[in-house]
C-alpha cells in the first residue's frame, strides 16, 4: 500500500470513529440528562415496579447504559480496528 | 468477641495483606515505579481503576449525602460514572497510544511547549493534593471511631502503610494493593447492603429492594419513605432537586468532565499491554464502580428509613432519649450526632422545622459508618465496614500520590530542570518524591487549611476546566496551537477559581468573598462547585479563538496527533524517547 492510501484508510478509519463517538454520545447524554434531569418529572409519572421511572434512570438506568456503551464501543472499535487494518500486532 | 478485638484483628489483617503485597511488588525500574512495567490485565486494571477512583467520599459520604438529599443527591452518583464515557472514547486509547508516563508529559509534547508541560504540572498538584487532604482526613476518622485511638495516631498507621508500598512498589505496589483493597471495600459496602435490604424488603438484591414493597406490606419502599418525610416537613425525597434544573445539569456535567480530567485516574490506563485494552480496562473499571454506586441508592433510601423509625416508631410516637440505642449514644460521643430536648420531654422529635427540630445535628457520614449497628448486624460485619472505609481512603491516596511524584520527578526533574540524570537517579528521585508528596500530605491531614472544606471544588474544577479540554483538543483538534492551550488552560482555570472565591472567599477565608455565599447571586443559580462545566467551555472557547489567529502546529506535530489516533504501532509504555 502505498502512503497516499495508507493515509486515505487511517482517514476514513477516524471519520468512522468520529461519528461512532458522536452516537454513543448522543445515546450518554439522552440517558442521563436527558432522561435522569431534564425530563425527569416528565418520566416520574410512570413506574417502574416500585421506582417512579424518572428517578430509576437517575440513580440507577443511566450508569448501567453508562456501561453497556463502554463495550459496546470496545467491541464495534476492535472491527474497525481490523476493518481497516490498524489493530496492534 | 467484642467489636473493639473484632475491628483491630480486621483492619490488622487487611493491613498486613497491603504491606506483604509491598514486599512481594517491588519497583526495580523507572517504567515498574510509573506504569507498572505496562503489563497489568485489562480485568485487573479496571479492578484497580475503580479502587483509585472510590475514596472516602464515595465510601462514606455519598450514601450520607444521598439520604438527605434524595433525587438532588444524583448529581453524585451521574457525574462520578459518566466521565468513564468520556474517557474511554475520548482519551483514554489515544494516550495509551502515546505511550508516555505522565499525563504533563503528553501536553508538553504535543503542545510543543515547557510552558505547556508546567502548567499542567502546576494544575495537577493542586487538583491531586487538595484531593489528598480529604482521603488522609478520611483515615483519621476512621480509625478515631473504630479503633478509639486519636486521630493524629490514625493518621501516621495510615501514611506508614502508605509510604510502605507506595516508595517501594510504585504504581507496581500500588495496582496490586488497590486490587486488594478494591476486594475489602466492595465486600465491606454490599454485604451490609444486602442484609439491610433483606431485612427491609425481603430481597437480597439492594438494588432491586430499593425497587420493592416492604416487608408484610403492599407498600413500596420510596413510597412509604417519600410520605414520611414529607410529614415532618422535608421535601418529597425522590423529587427533591439539589437547587434547580440548571444547577444539576451543570454540577452533573462538571463532575463527568472532571472526573475524565483527574490524572491519577488517567495514568492507571498507562498500565495496560495495548490501546484496545485500554478500551476494556474503562469498562471494566466502570462495572466494578458500579457494583457500589448502584448500591449507594439502596443505602441511602433504607438508612433515611431505618433512621426515621428509630426516631419516630409510630406516628406521633418519638424515640424516649433514655432508651436510645447503643449506636445513638456510640456517635453522639464522636460529636457527630447530637440532640436537644427543646421542650423537654424526654423525646427526640426530629422535624424539618428548625424551631421544634430536637436531632440539631447528624452528620452525613454517620449513614454508612453507623447503618450496620442501625440494621442490628453482628459485629463482623461493623469491623468489616472500618476496613473497607480505610481501603477506600488508603487506595485513593496512593494513587493520587503517585500522579503528584511522577509529575514532579518526571515532568520537572527529568523533564525540565535535569534532563540529564539516569534511569537510576530519577528511580531514586521518583521515591523521594513519593515521600515528599506523603509527608507533605500527612502534614495537611494534620492541619487542614482552611480551603480544605473547598476540596471537591478545586479538584473536579481544576480538572474540569484545564486538563480534560486540553487533552481532548490535543487528540481531536489538530490545528489547536500551543499559544491556544496555555491561554485556554489559563482562562479555564481563572474563571473557575475566580468564581470559587467570589462566592467562598479569597483561598476559602471567611469574609472576603466579594460577592457573598448566596444563592440569588450565583450565575443563573450554579453553585461554585458545579462551576467547572462553565470554565471547560470558556477553556475550548478560547483555545480555539487563539489558535485562530496564531501560527498552527508545525507538520510533525500534527504526524503526532494523526499517529495516536491509531492503535497500530503501539508498544509498552516506556521512558526512552
Amino acid at each position: 500500500m502505498s502512503t497516499d492510501n495508507n493515509s486515505d484508510a487511517k482517514a476514513a478509519y477516524w471519520s468512522e470513529n468520529i461519528r461512532l463517538i458522536l452516537t454513543l454520545l448522543a445515546i450518554w447524554f439522552v440517558v442521563s440528562f436527558g432522561f435522569g434531569i431534564l425530563l425527569v418529572d416528565v418520566l416520574n409519572q410512570f413506574n417502574l415496579f416500585g421506582y417512579k421511572l424518572g428517578f430509576w434512570f437517575a440513580q440507577q438506568g443511566s450508569i448501567y447504559c453508562f456501561v453497556v456503551l463502554i463495550f459496546y464501543y470496545t467491541k464495534k472499535m476492535a472491527a474497525l480496528d481490523r476493518k481497516y487494518g490498524v489493530e496492534e500486532e | 468477641m467484642d467489636l473493639q478485638t473484632l475491628t483491630y484483628i480486621t483492619v490488622g489483617l487487611t493491613f498486613s495483606l497491603y504491606i506483604g503485597i509491598a514486599i512481594w511488588a517491588r519497583a526495580g525500574t523507572t517504567s515498574e515505579f510509573y506504569v507498572a512495567g505496562g503489563g497489568i490485565h485489562p480485568v485487573a486494571n479496571g479492578m484497580a481503576t475503580a479502587a483509585d477512583w472510590m475514596s472516602a467520599a464515595s465510601f462514606i459520604s455519598m450514601a450520607g449525602l444521598i439520604a438527605f438529599f434524595g433525587y438532588g443527591g444524583t448529581v453524585f452518583l451521574m457525574g462520578w460514572t459518566g466521565g468513564y464515557v468520556l474517557l474511554a472514547m475520548l482519551l483514554a486509547p489515544y494516550l495509551r497510544k502515546y505511550g508516555k508516563f505522565t499525563v504533563p508529559e503528553f501536553i508538553g509534547d504535543r503542545f510543543y511547549s515547557k510552558t505547556a508541560r508546567v502548567v499542567a504540572v502546576v494544575c495537577l498538584i493542586l487538583a491531586s493534593v487538595t484531593y489528598v487532604i480529604g482521603q488522609m482526613k478520611g483515615v483519621g476518622v476512621a480509625f478515631s471511631r473504630f479503633l478509639e485511638v486519636d486521630y493524629d495516631t490514625g493518621l501516621y498507621v495510615g501514611m506508614g502503610i502508605v509510604f510502605f508500598y507506595a516508595v517501594l512498589g510504585g504504581m507496581k505496589g500500588i495496582t496490586y494493593t488497590q486490587i486488594a483493597q478494591y476486594c475489602v471495600l466492595i465486600l465491606a459496602y454490599t454485604i451490609p447492603a444486602i442484609f439491610i435490604s433483606l431485612n427491609l424488603t425481603g430481597n437480597p438484591i439492594p438494588q432491586l429492594g430499593l425497587g420493592s414493597t416492604l416487608v408484610g406490606t403492599d407498600t413500596y419502599l420510596l413510597d412509604r419513605l417519600d410520605q414520611i418525610v414529607q410529614e415532618i416537613g422535608f421535601n418529597e425525597y425522590t423529587t427533591q432537586f439539589r437547587g434547580s434544573m440548571t444547577n444539576t445539569f451543570f454540577y452533573t456535567l462538571s463532575l463527568m468532565v472532571g472526573t475524565a480530567g483527574l490524572p491519577h485516574v488517567i495514568i492507571r490506563f498507562f498500565t495496560v499491554p495495548k490501546v484496545s485494552d485500554a478500551r476494556k480496562s474503562a469498562g471494566w473499571a466502570l462495572v466494578f464502580i458500579a457494583i457500589l454506586y448502584t448500591t449507594a441508592p439502596a443505602v441511602a433510601a433504607m438508612a433515611r428509613y431505618n433512621l426515621m423509625n428509630t426516631l419516630e416508631p409510630s406516628k406521633g410516637e418519638y424515640m424516649v432519649y433514655a432508651e436510645r440505642p447503643d449506636w445513638f449514644k456510640n456517635w453522639e460521643k464522636t460529636g457527630l450526632l447530637a440532640v436537644e430536648d427543646k421542650d423537654n420531654d424526654g423525646r427526640i422529635r426530629y422535624s424539618a422545622d428548625k424551631s421544634i427540630n430536637e436531632l440539631i445535628k447528624i452528620d452525613n457520614d454517620i449513614m454508612v459508618l453507623a447503618n450496620p449497628e442501625i440494621a442490628k448486624l453482628p459485629n463482623w460485619v461493623i469491623a468489616l465496614v472500618a476496613a473497607g472505609g480505610l481501603a477506600a481512603a488508603l487506595s485513593t491516596a496512593a494513587g493520587l500520590l503517585l500522579a503528584i511524584a511522577s509529575s514532579i520527578s518526571h515532568d520537572l526533574l527529568k523533564g525540565v530542570f535535569r534532563p540529564d540524570i539516569n534511569e537510576k537517579q530519577e528511580l531514586l528521585a521518583s521515591r523521594i518524591s513519593m515521600a515528599g508528596a506523603i509527608a507533605l500530605a500527612g502534614y495537611l491531614g494534620l492541619n487542614p487549611p482552611g480551603f480544605a472544606a473547598g476540596t471537591v471544588a478545586i479538584a473536579f474544577g481544576l480538572a474540569a476546566s484545564s486538563i480534560f479540554p486540553a487533552l481532548m483538543m490535543g487528540i481531536f483538534f489538530k490545528k489547536i496551537s500551543k499559544e491556544g492551550a496555555v491561554a485556554g488552560m489559563i482562562a479555564g482555570i481563572s474563571i473557575t477559581m475566580l468564581y470559587v472565591f467570589q462566592h467562598k472567599g479569597i483561598m476559602f477565608i471567611p469574609g472576603t468573598s466579594f460577592l457573598g455565599n448566596m444563592g440569588d447571586s450565583w450565575f443563573f443559580g450554579i453553585e461554585p462547585n458545579a462551576f467547572g462545566s462553565i470554565g471547560a467551555i470558556v477553556n475550548f472557547a478560547v483555545a480555539f479563538a487563539v489558535s485562530k489567529v496564531t501560527a498552527p502546529p508545525p507538520e510533525h506535530i500534527q504526524h503526532l496527533v494523526e499517529d495516536i489516533r491509531v492503535p497500530i504501532g503501539s508498544s509498552a509504555v516506556g521512558g526512552s524517547h
